[in-house]
């Protein structure tokens, strides 16, 4: 039989027969992170960046982990050779040039950007914009895959916030920026169809669930979609006539426009949307759930859609961290 | 789950790994919805801790396991700071019970689940 060979940065370690991945890494005196050795913790949790792990290794974990070749090495019995990683990789940055730039509102940007490499990415998920003198900061993507060179960003300017204040005020029209591979896990799959989804975010939360709401309706989605989108006032509120819009186009998607402070406008929900979409959806059983944006609401809507009926299984989320201290 | 036959071991007289991830869903949003109990996680990821709960479990019901005393101590360490103590211990052992309950699991299973469960409480508080 052909050696098993796992090939861990640069360093070759042979797997015996019978021998788990783990176990092998171990052998060798190779760092890697573990705990339970039988598939639960997942603290030994690492990727394929070649062939699909077998599926054996896989069990227990998100389908969007799957999807991405991440498995338990301690559940691995490698059917060929494999090249794997612990952690990220080394980002790849394409170059893109700034082809459009409007306001949304009055403190958000939509940022559209012309990349030179078409980019594989799933609906929800970010990427990181660096500025020429090395400034990253990280973006969901607002678009669906269908424009896979032409990536639109929702960019809030937060008081203090060294990136938001220059796209707000130098990037112009024209202007080069460099986008990096996309990541992150809070993104949209075309199975499951006719399960209902609910969508929640709170402030430039909308861009990723926007894209995830595009996706889902070109995929031909049957389940129902209702999107939650809240902030403090209406002012930080943007998309509504689209998106009621969209709600008029398809009969399965809905949506909420929340404010948490003032006076809620008609049509406007008056609360946390968080707090709004689980008085309206009490029971999340077989429920997909998004949930984008301050990372307070993020952890308590999370929480709540668990104990809801939600599995942690079907709940996808992505907390917005500020980079820079702001003066907010 | 499964009648009890006198060659099984409990693990399997429980219903093994099928039962653990039933028995985790329960258990994680009872200890959740727990007034109580729930301020001890906080600020916790709950993938994580999901995963945890299943080892947990899977220990506890005599299932094959990794765990140690001192894994139970320094798990616990900060919890303990925070003021955990037999109160909160006993609220999850009630948890437990509970969700085996609800599985329809035997009064007499349930006792060996709950002495291996409180055999972790010295360690779990600390002492």
């Amino acid at each position: 039989m052909a050696l098993k060979k796992i090939l861990l940065d640069e360093h070759e370690t042979v797997c015996q027969e019978g021998e788990t991945v783990l176990e092998a890494l171990l052998r060798d005196n190779v760092d890697i992170p573990f705990s339970c050795k039988q598939g639960a913790c997942q603290s030994c949790m690492v990727r394929s960046l070649d062939v699909p792990p077998p599926a054996h290794a896989q069990k227990g974990l998100k389908d969007v982990l799957c999807k991405q070749n991440h498995f338990l090495a301690c559940l691995c019995y490698p059917e060929q050779s494999m090249s794997i990683t612990l952690g990220h990789q080394p980002e790849y940055f394409t170059e893109g040039a700034v082809i459009a730039k409007e306001l949304l509102n009055p403190e958000t940007v939509l940022l559209t950007i012309q990349c030179k490499d078409a980019l594989d990415y799933y609906a929800g998920q970010f990427v990181n914009l660096k500025r020429a003198d090395g400034l990253i900061r990280s973006y969901s993507i607002a678009n669906s895959r269908r424009h896979a060179e032409k990536l639109t960003f929702h960019i809030r300017r937060l008081a203090g916030g060294k990136f938001s204040e220059w796209v707000h005020q130098e990037l112009n029209v024209g202007d080069t920026i460099s986008v990096s591979d996309p990541q992150g896990l809070c993104y949209y799959l075309p199975d499951k169809m006719e399960q209902s989804l609910l969508l929640i975010g709170t402030g430039s939360g909308l861009a990723p669930l926007a894209g995830i709401i595009h996706e889902a309706l070109e995929h031909g989605h049957t389940g129902e979609i209702h999107l939650y989108h809240g902030s403090r006032e209406v002012d930080g509120l943007y998309w509504i006539d689209e998106m009621r819009e969209l709600a008029e186009t398809y009969e399965n998607f809905h949506y909420t426009p929340c404010v948490s402070r003032g006076d809620a406008l008609e049509g406007v929900a008056q609360g946390r949307a968080n707090d709004v979409a689980m008085a309206n959806i009490p029971d999340l059983k077989g429920w997909r759930v998004y949930l984008c944006g301050h990372p307070d609401m993020v952890n308590q809507a999370k929480r709540m859609a668990y104990l809801n009926g939600a599995s942690l299984q079907d709940i996808y989320s992505d907390a917005f961290h500020v980079a820079s201290p702001t003066l907010d | 789950m499964s009648e009890a036959t006198p060659n099984q071991s409990l693990f399997e007289q429980i219903g093994g790994e099928a039962a653990v991830n039933a028995a985790v869903d329960i258990f994680y949003r009872k200890v959740l919805a727990d007034y109580r109990i729930n301020r001890f996680f906080d600020n916790v990821d709950m993938e994580q801790q999901a995963a945890k709960q299943k080892a947990f479990l899977t220990m506890a019901f005599g299932g094959p396991n990794n765990y140690t005393g001192t894994d139970m101590r320094n798990a616990h360490a900060r919890l303990v700071k925070m003021g955990l103590d037999d109160s909160h211990f006993d609220a999850v052992m009630e948890h437990l019970g509970g969700t085996l309950k609800e599985l329809n699991v035997s009064d007499n299973l349930i006792a060996q689940v709950a002495a291996i469960a409180e055999s972790t409480r010295n360690d779990v508080l600390g002492r």
